[in-house]
């Protein structure tokens, strides 16, 4: 089982590259069992989301 | 149609798009001077490259093109001369934070787990909640910044930022974790548990 540090640094990386099946299917089972981890996934998610808004309000991006 | 000529002049579009760059590209290069610069810059090169647009939007779009590529050039330009790999007091300082954050078997401490931000969508339609976002993005230590923003901002690939910077792509993968995880820390305690705080 990954601990929360493994976790929290793939759902990083899985911003960055298109996760393994191997390491989606880790990922998977430990969100199933752990809050903060789920939690950490929605503000990596709300992170970009916040980073394309700031674009789109103050570069005139997507508009 | 409108010539770019046209709306560059027009004073209230050019106040309002020119503050607006200045914002953008200081919060990139984090330097005034050379905000000024890329901005002088990429404005100058949009009026001498006279083109038609439908609109401001439109307009406005394609300056920023413009003013990202120079924000482009001068990061660049400074990678050359710094070295990213090696980690500054404020970087060491953020390791020390996210490792904190952790007991001794990698499983978050429960004073530190991260908590269920509810809707946040909503903050996104607040003022006020940018101000602490840009607050938060300042806070970040510089060559932390620099990766996170020409990964999120300038909409680089990771493996397009790790060559522009000379650093490897585990390294880069590193920087932009401790980013995302000092950000979304910043805004938790900022912004997202502010009401629950009694005072």
């Amino acid at each position: 089982m990954l601990s929360c540090k493994e976790v929290t640094r793939l759902l990083s990386e899985g911003q960055d590259r298109p996760l393994g099946l191997a390491e989606k299917m880790q990922l998977e089972m430990h969100l199933a069992i752990c809050n903060g981890c789920k939690n950490f996934k929605s503000q990596m998610s709300f992170l970009r989301e916040a980073c394309k808004r700031y674009l789109a309000d103050h570069a005139g991006e997507g508009k | 149609m409108t010539a770019p000529g046209q709306l560059l002049i027009d004073e209230a579009f050019l106040d309002d798009i020119r503050r607006d760059m200045i914002k953008f590209a200081h919060l990139q290069l984090r330097d005034a001077a050379q905000a000024e610069d890329a901005v002088q810059e990429a404005l100058l090169a949009a009026v001498s490259n006279a083109k038609a647009f439908s609109g401001r939007s439109a307009m406005k779009t394609w300056v920023f093109a413009i003013l990202k590529n120079k924000i482009v050039d001068l990061i660049r330009r400074q990678a050359r001369t710094t070295n990213l790999s090696a980690l500054s007091s404020e970087e060491e300082s953020m390791e020390e934070a996210y490792e904190s954050l952790f007991k001794a078997n990698d499983h978050w401490s429960p004073e530190t787990r991260p908590r269920d931000w509810g809707n946040p969508e909503e903050a996104l339609r607040e003022k006020r909640f940018w101000d602490v976002f840009d607050a938060c993005l300042k806070h970040l230590p510089e060559n932390t910044a620099r990766v996170f923003m020409m990964r999120e901002f300038l909409e680089f690939e990771t493996n397009e930022v790790c060559q522009e910077l000379s650093i490897t792509t585990s390294n880069c993968n590193v920087i932009l974790h401790r980013a995302r995880n000092g950000l979304r820390r910043c805004l938790e305690k900022n912004w997202f548990s502010a009401g629950e705080q009694p005072c």
